[in-house]
């Protein structure tokens, strides 16, 4: 019977939780928080609960422009290999204590934390038009400028707990450093996330909403989508790695859900009480000030290593 | 399929996102629309977004008399908002040309180059009356999800008791 509880494991956590059944819903859910904690921060009241979802099933009964060719099919695709990874990034994560089966790695996390954004940048830049060139040049520097930090928190994270692996990793006691590595990690998800005082590459003011000028329809919808995911899974990862190790599998998942929560509270809070920086300070932000942070967190993780 | 429409005409009629345009407008009526999603008067409740891309958007917010140079664009944008759409024409300078009438530099009124569905008469109409325009415009949307001929012209105005 072990194949069968070995197989069943990973697809549960993959499709229920904290898979696409509870991914999508808190997906919509998060959306929704962004919305109205910018809404009440401005002393107004907001859209209605169910907004997000709405917006999707109104997308999804849009019609899509013709699109012809291998551009056409591309333009097409990326929404879709967005939700993908996104969806997968978040089936990864080690919720839950006690499960076998397929066991992802924090590098495989972060690669698929990635996907989302290059496939914007490549969106952008098949979709030809000029506002979403410039949307997709800025979505590029900006993961120049954010990735470095966020993949040297990373690195130090790991080292200093000495795996990549993502159940050993949430299983064990937070050190200090771990801590340090967690606020680089928090520090990252503004721009990873697109919020406000990094939102350049999406930016209405300026280029109409960036590479996502030219999509309509269910497409506007799967981009939508995805970014919620990509919020449910970065939130997700911080939780995760701040969460003290809890063996009652409902417990572990309602401190995951609560800490998920404070993090997106935090992070809209931050989004509706600042305005969008220019590219070069945000770049210089992310390798003046930030970077300092990450190399001496990196620095001390492998000094204690090596003393150790 | 039946609770799938149904779902469908609900979701349409709480979530109009808006293209904002103007054709040679004095700016009066633009300033309204922007007040209409300030926090006096709160559009975003029923669900409005002022969308940068006339592909996201479901109904085409349309200001000012239609001067000469901004016909093309008119139709242009028009044919970029995706179906099922509606059109909106703000203040009395895109229903009739207002005070504009006869001006050699004018091709409006505007429904001579597109169809319009719900004319917010004023000059500039309030933001309340502009936002039951929006209402009503989500709910010919919800319609024309069942039947896409819907062709009644509706005139959105706040009537005076109502008004503050």
């Amino acid at each position: 019977m072990n194949w069968i509880h070995d197989l069943v494991t990973p697809l549960a956590r993959m499709l229920i939780f904290p898979g696409l059944l509870f991914a999508v819903p808190a997906a919509w859910f998060i959306l929704w928080v962004e919305r109205k904690a910018v809404a009440l921060m401005q002393g107004r009241v907001g859209p209605p609960f169910m907004q997000p979802f709405f917006d999707f099933i109104k997308l999804l009964g849009k019609s899509t422009p013709p699109r012809s060719g291998i551009a056409g099919m591309l333009m097409r695709a990326w929404p879709l290999i967005a939700v993908a990874s996104a969806a997968g990034a978040v089936g990864l994560l080690p919720v839950l204590p006690s499960s076998g089966g397929f066991e992802g790695d924090l590098i495989l996390l972060l690669a698929l934390l990635e996907m989302p954004s290059m496939c914007i940048i490549a969106a952008g830049f098949s979709s030809r038009s000029i506002f979403g060139e410039i949307g997709s040049a800025r979505e590029a520097v900006l993961s120049v400028a954010y990735n470095v930090v966020f993949l040297l928190a990373i690195v130090s994270i790991a080292a200093s707990q000495h795996t990549f692996r993502l159940e050993a990793l949430a299983a064990l006691p937070a050190s200090p450093l771990r801590w340090l590595g967690i606020a680089a990690l928090l520090v990252c998800l503004p721009a990873k996330l697109h919020l406000n005082p990094f939102s350049l590459p999406n930016a209405e003011q300026e280029i109409y909403s960036g590479p996502m000028v030219e999509y309509a329809g269910p497409e506007l919808a799967m981009w939508e989508l995805s970014h919620g995911l990509e919020w449910v899974a970065a939130t997700g990862l911080v939780a995760t790695l701040a969460a003290p190790y809890i063996a009652i599998w409902w417990l572990a998942a309602i401190v995951f859900v609560a800490l998920s929560f404070a993090i997106v509270l935090l992070l809209s809070a931050l989004a509706s009480a600042t305005a969008r920086l220019a590219i070069d300070t945000t770049v210089r932000f992310y390798w003046q000030c930030t970077l300092i942070f990450a190399v001496l967190a990196i620095s001390s993780a492998l000094f204690m290593r090596f003393r150790s | 399929m039946k609770l799938w429409n149904k779902l469908m005409c609900y979701s349409r009629r709480h979530s109009p996102w808006l293209f904002h345009m103007n054709s040679g407008s004095c700016n009066g009526c633009d300033i309204e629309i922007v007040a209409g999603l300030s926090p006096r008067y709160d559009a975003e409740q029923l669900g409005v977004r002022l969308e940068g891309s006339p592909r996201h958007a479901d109904i085409l917010c349309i200001t000012g008399p239609v001067t000469k140079n901004s016909v093309n664009a008119i139709k242009t944008v028009y044919d970029q908002v995706l179906g099922p759409k509606a059109v909106i024409a703000i203040g009395s300078c895109p229903a009739t040309t207002n005070v504009f009438i006869d001006s050699r530099t004018l091709a409006g009124p505007l429904q001579k180059h597109i169809p319009v569905d719900v004319f917010v008469p004023g000059c500039p109409p309030r933001p309340d009356a502009i936002i039951q325009g929006v209402a009503k415009a989500a709910e010919i949307l919800a319609e024309r999800a069942m039947n896409p001929h819907v062709t009644e012209i509706v005139i959105a105005a706040v009537p005076d008791e109502v008004q503050p």
